[in-house]
């Protein structure tokens, strides 16, 4: 009897007897399938409806816009777009179309295409959250606030069929890095209104089996918070020089999970490092571990309109009492740059020639200055939304602003949905914010500071700093642009409505066995260079 | 048993109405709308998601529309995930949370009855004071902790199971299994093992050894009949408890379920995935409930 | 009848005392409470104070338990963690314990239509999934204590209040209670003199069961990310961080976990062995 009692005791144990097989990654050479860690779920596959990094992963996969990103980081390959002429002023673009490239089901990708697919995108009753990408576009803009009715006086043009013109309010030298932007590809109007109308949201045109796509990959499997798979296109124009056959994408938004993961053969490249890690595994892991430069600032917002954030000097104070350098080395640890300004700088082009010291002593004085004797400012409360990482990051700048200023700061840590909308009705003091560029482009920051603009919220308005960026944007020449840049940068770092604490990095695991997979800007690998060797 | 069980449903009707309206008027009165985004939207682009999904209307119309939609199965779409409803985001989390807590339960019933029945039929022996302590060792150890354990020593260091995951691999849902499980596992024996006990010192077992009967059949067809009673009792509220942790556990795997779409719909405040998820974990609970309630009635008849 | 309750509560130290892990439990539990409530006299450091310079360091002699990874003293935040921790615990277990007996008292004294009413609400509210709510309410208003209090007992009054009726309902059939009755003493003065001194028993037991669930469930809570405001902390957010950097760091799971599991499983024992003290043929 005790025996059977001990049987029945064991049967759980018999469970454990199972091991699992060989992992994904060691037999990926074989099948050419790239295993990626792909951040959350993604909402949806709408290019004109989505707005995060890891719809963008996937996106990249499945439609392929004029250009293509260079895959380290240079100016813009052909796409779909074979060749284009610029005009002599800067403003009219005329692409021609390849005659190779076609839709998944076999259909000739047109200029028609592309039309068809920014005016949805510029359509009020969509209310895409990107139309400000085409805003360069002529009439772009007033045809989206629906001041105009009339598509055709939008500037972009169907030729012919292989050919696109686009005409421009000014001379954007950016415009081809916004081209390669999933937000400005084609999509397949036949699917579109197969499954709703030109301005449905959430219709069924992004399932497998209904996405029409264009580019190196289509869509194969949706498994709903498990796994997205990309399969070769055999229509792609490019399809020969294609190496990978499959690539699938796994929503893990736990860090540390992706982390185990990797290190059981699951994976071939993360979306990130859980920061504690990132020591030691730079021992361990040498040559996966991944710290490339991001096009990305992380900062902290000052509410202008609230004394005493009103006051520059307390802004500068504040600013000259952060150790940006220990918080990289010792807090973040991601191997982040301090920041100085807030576009990201960039040895190869936009370099802006600004610097933030810490100088606790200079801080004290300014905020005499300013009115506050020792131990007299008011404690006010620093606002970031949940997140490990803010956290740490905010209660060393606590430490820091209490031990250099005497000032006593309390920490807000809010959810994401509570912290976005403080922010935006101005209820908070300081707060935690970060920005990642959509295209290569200095315009992509500074743009953001101009009066009013809705991603500004920190009711700081300079009209100088207005103007030198409506001036940047007629110009011309990238040499006077940037310079025009630079000064703007400079007016923006003395005022300091906005705190530049470090510049981000993208920091991930990358399996040895993948290759071209090269570190750039604005971390995009687009997948028809990546391979998967032995 | 009819009577128990129409009872039971027509108390099911006021706690489905109390719960949409508690969720309703919490997500509603909740800072921050479903559209809120890093990248600030336009207010003429908010106005017309709004507009799309019903939100411009007055508080009541809203509640008064979401009800009507319920009454006929429709649970509206989700906000977060355009393209899909919620009815199709519960379809594909909740088999998998059901699943979870299923094993788990199996997993806690096997462990537990076996080591309650070794602790009462040698009480105050080290029979019994061994799985007992580790039962109540069981109960302390929260899953946070047990978790992450078990994933370092069976994934990364011995190699023998998958890190998570659901399905995917052979033995995924090992760990995840004995994570949820093993606080119900502990109480299950103490439970089983005072029940037994109780049992155990009754007249009939008595008269039953007496007759000469095989001690396994003693125990396993007389005793445990009555024994398991409070075990039974207990599985109903056990369950409610046991899909609560799943949220903990399907974060720590990985396992796609309906706990971490409900977390991740509170957060993002995609109101009718909350709504549509409350709903479909108060049936669940009150399924369980009764389920519980039904097979503790006809194994031992008293109670009815 | 008051003098019985000194007996039964010697005989109840008297059994707690005999066994050696009992005794043990009550030691243990007594030396965290003290130590928790002495805590901002005794502690080493300031919860918050940092030393980025020296990061995440295992134990030693100027730390005893190791820092964190802005190199605050974890013994330290133990300390501090441990106030929160058996406050969120032993406060909420009073709302619940309030809230429980009050309704339980009432129903079962009462009794007739308002106790069908009254209970009838109880098992409506068994049915709604609170720790859902819970966690639908602490992400939407946030970190707050008080709510959090408020939130917790609401949940967990309910088994109170039906241990309660159930006692009351056996009393108040007692003759003491009809003589009271019989003798016009005020209904609310029967309630509070009589009724409730004889019931508390079993609920005291319950209650000392309660905490550690309470305990459990805030540990929950922060890790989904909903726990108290840093820089304070409490168990559940020390092992939360924790589990983050077993691999690393081991300490800082080690410590908090073993204090909070001891907690828990001493609770649990005092509960146990109160519930056997008090009534032996009661279940396991």
């Amino acid at each position: 009897m005790k025996l059977r009692f001990l049987l029945f005791l064991a049967l759980p144990l018999l469970f454990l007897s199972c091991g699992p097989s060989e992992s994904p990654v060691s037999r990926a050479h074989l099948d050419s399938i790239l295993y990626m860690g792909n951040g959350t779920e993604p909402q949806d596959l709408d290019p004109h409806v989505v707005t995060g990094v890891p719809e963008s992963h996937i996106l990249m996969a499945l439609l392929e816009g004029l250009v293509v990103r260079h895959p380290e980081g240079l100016d813009p390959l052909p796409g779909v777009a074979e060749t284009w002429d610029i005009s002599s002023d800067g403003q009219t673009y005329t692409f021609n179309l390849r005659s190779t490239a076609l839709w998944s089901n076999g259909d000739s990708v047109t200029a028609h295409d592309f039309v068809y697919a920014w005016r949805r995108m510029l359509t009020p009753s969509l209310g895409s959250k990107y139309p400000d990408m085409l805003y360069d576009v002529v009439n772009a803009e007033k045809f989206n606030k629906g001041i105009i009715k009339d598509f055709d006086l939008v500037g972009v043009k169907a030729k012919d069929d292989k050919t696109l013109v686009v005409t421009l309010e000014n001379p954007a030298t950016y415009f081809l890095g916004l081209l390669a932007h999933y937000t400005t590809r084609p999509v397949h109007k036949p699917t579109i209104e197969k499954f709703g109308q030109i301005d449905t949201i959430g219709s069924q045109w992004t399932r497998p089996g209904n996405f029409i796509g264009n580019g190196p990959f289509t869509l194969d499997q949706w498994k709903l918070n498990k796994v997205l798979i990309v399969k070769k296109s055999e229509n792609y124009w490019d399809a020969k020089s294609v190496k990978l056959k499959e690539i699938h994408f796994f929503p893990i938004d736990n860090t540390s999970r992706e982390d185990l993961m990797f290190r059981a053969g699951q994976l071939h490249v993360t979306s990130t490092i859980p920061p504690e890690k990132v020591e030691v595994y730079r021992e361990e892991y040498p040559d996966n571990i991944h710290i490339d430069p991001y096009y990305g600032t992380y900062y902290y917002r000052f509410n202008t309109e609230k004394k005493p954030f009103d006051n520059k000097l307390v802004r500068q104070a504040l600013s000259l009492a952060l150790d940006r350098r220990q918080i990289v080395d010792k807090v973040s640890k991601g191997g982040q740059s301090p920041a100085f300004s807030f576009t990201p700088p960039d040895p190869n082009s936009y370099y802006p020639p600004t610097s933030l010291d810490f100088n606790p002593q200079k801080a004290k004085e300014l905020l005499r200055e300013a009115g506050y004797e020792d131990g007299t400012f008011p404690s006010f409360e620093l606002l970031y939304n949940t997140s490990e990482g803010h956290q740490k990051l905010a209660q060393a700048v606590q430490q820091m602003w209490r031990v250099n200023l005497g000032i006593n700061v309390t920490l807000a840590n809010t959810d994401w949905k509570v912290y976005l909308s403080r922010q935006s009705v101005g209820d908070f003091s300081v707060s935690r914010a970060g920005w990642i560029g959509d295209y290569h482009d200095p315009k992509s920051f500074l743009d953001m500071m101009v009066t009013g603009r809705g991603n500004n919220q920190t009711g700081w308005s300079n009209s100088e700093y207005d103007n030198l960026l409506i001036e940047a944007a007629k110009s011309t020449s990238r040499t006077e642009r940037y310079g025009l840049l630079y000064e703007a940068e400079k007016i923006l770092m003395e005022e300091l409505p906005i705190l530049p604490v470090y510049t981000y990095t993208r920091i991930y695991m990358l399996h040895e066995s993948v290759k071209g997979w090269n570190p750039n800007l604005l971390d995009s690998h687009p997948y028809q260079f990546v391979s998967i060797e032995k | 048993m009819l009577e128990l069980i129409l009872k039971r449903l027509g108390t099911a009707i006021p706690v489905l109405l109390a719960v949409i309206t508690l969720t309703f008027l919490m997500v509603h009165s909740a800072p921050g709308g479903p559209f809120d985004a890093e990248k600030a939207v336009t207010p003429e682009v908010l106005a017309k998601l709004n507009a799309k999904y019903n939100l411009d209307a007055p508080l009541w119309k809203q509640y008064s529309d979401y009800l009507l939609g319920v009454m006929q199965g429709d649970f509206g779409p989700s906000f977060r995930y355009p393209s899909r409803s919620v009815t199709e985001l519960i379809m594909t989390g909740l088999p998998i949370t059901f699943e979870l807590a299923v094993y788990a339960i199996l997993f806690a019933l096997m462990l537990g009855v076996s080591a309650g029945i070794l602790g009462a039929l040698k009480p105050n022996t080290a029979y019994d004071y061994l799985p007992m302590t580790t039962a109540m060792l069981g109960i302390c150890i929260p899953s946070i902790i047990l978790g992450p354990s078990l994933i370092l020593t069976f994934g990364i260091w011995l190699e023998l199971l998958p890190v998570g995951g659901w399905g995917d691999m052979p033995g995924d849902k090992i760990l995840p299994t004995i994570t949820l499980g093993t606080a119900y596992a502990a109480y299950c024996a103490r439970l089983t093992r005072g029940g037994m006990l109780e049992v155990l010192n009754q007249d009939f077992i008595r008269t039953a050894r007496a007759k000469g009967l095989s001690e396994f059949r003693v125990v396993i067809v007389h005793a445990l009949r009555g024994g398991l009673t409070p075990v039974i009792a207990f599985l109903g509220p056990a369950m409610a408890g046991l899909l609560a942790g799943s949220f903990v556990v399907e974060t720590i795997f990985g396992i796609p379920g309906l706990g971490r779409f409900y977390v991740e719909a509170a957060f993002n405040r995609d109101y009718t995935m909350i709504l549509g998820s409350s709903i479909f974990f108060s049936c669940l609970i009150i399924s369980f409930n009764l389920l519980s309630d039904v097979i503790a009635a006809s194994i031992n008849p008293k109670l009815r | 009848m008051e003098s019985n309750q000194p007996s039964l509560f010697r005989e109840a130290v008297g059994r707690l005392t005999s066994n050696r892990l009992s005794l043990f439990s009550c030691i243990y539990i007594s030396i965290i409470l003290v130590v928790a409530i002495i805590t901002p006299f005794i502690a080493p450091y300031d919860y918050a104070f940092q030393d980025l310079d020296l990061g995440p360091a295992p134990p030693s002699s100027e730390h005893l338990l190791g820092t964190d990874t802005l190199g605050r003293d974890l013994l330290t935040r133990m300390m501090y963690g441990s106030r929160i921790s058996l406050m969120v615990g032993f406060l909420a277990t009073t709302v619940a314990l309030v809230i429980g007996v009050m309704w339980g008292t009432i129903a079962g004294f009462v009794g007739g239509k308002t106790d069908a009413i009254m209970m009838r609400i109880v098992d409506v509210l068994y049915g709604i999934p609170f720790i859902i709510l819970i966690i639908l309410l602490m992400v939407i208003f946030g970190r707050n204590l008080i709510l959090l209090f408020m939130a917790i007992g609401a949940v967990e009054w309910l088994t109170m209040a039906r241990i309660v009726r159930s006692q009351v309902m056996g009393l108040s059939k007692q003759e003491f209670i009809l003589a009271a009755e019989a003798m016009g003493v005020r209904k609310i003065n029967i309630i509070f003199r009589h009724l409730i001194p004889n019931a508390i028993g079993p609920v005291i037991v319950y209650a000392t069961l309660t905490v550690p669930q309470i305990m459990l469930l805030e540990a929950f809570l922060s890790f989904l990310g909903l726990g108290v405001q840093a820089p304070l902390s409490s168990w559940g957010i020390l092992i939360r961080d924790g589990a983050v950097s077993m691999e690393e760091y081991w300490w800082l799971l080690v410590f908090p976990s073993l204090t909070f599991s001891l907690t828990l499983f001493s609770l649990n024992f005092i509960g146990d062995g109160l519930r056997d003290a008090l009534d032996p043929r009661s279940g396991p």
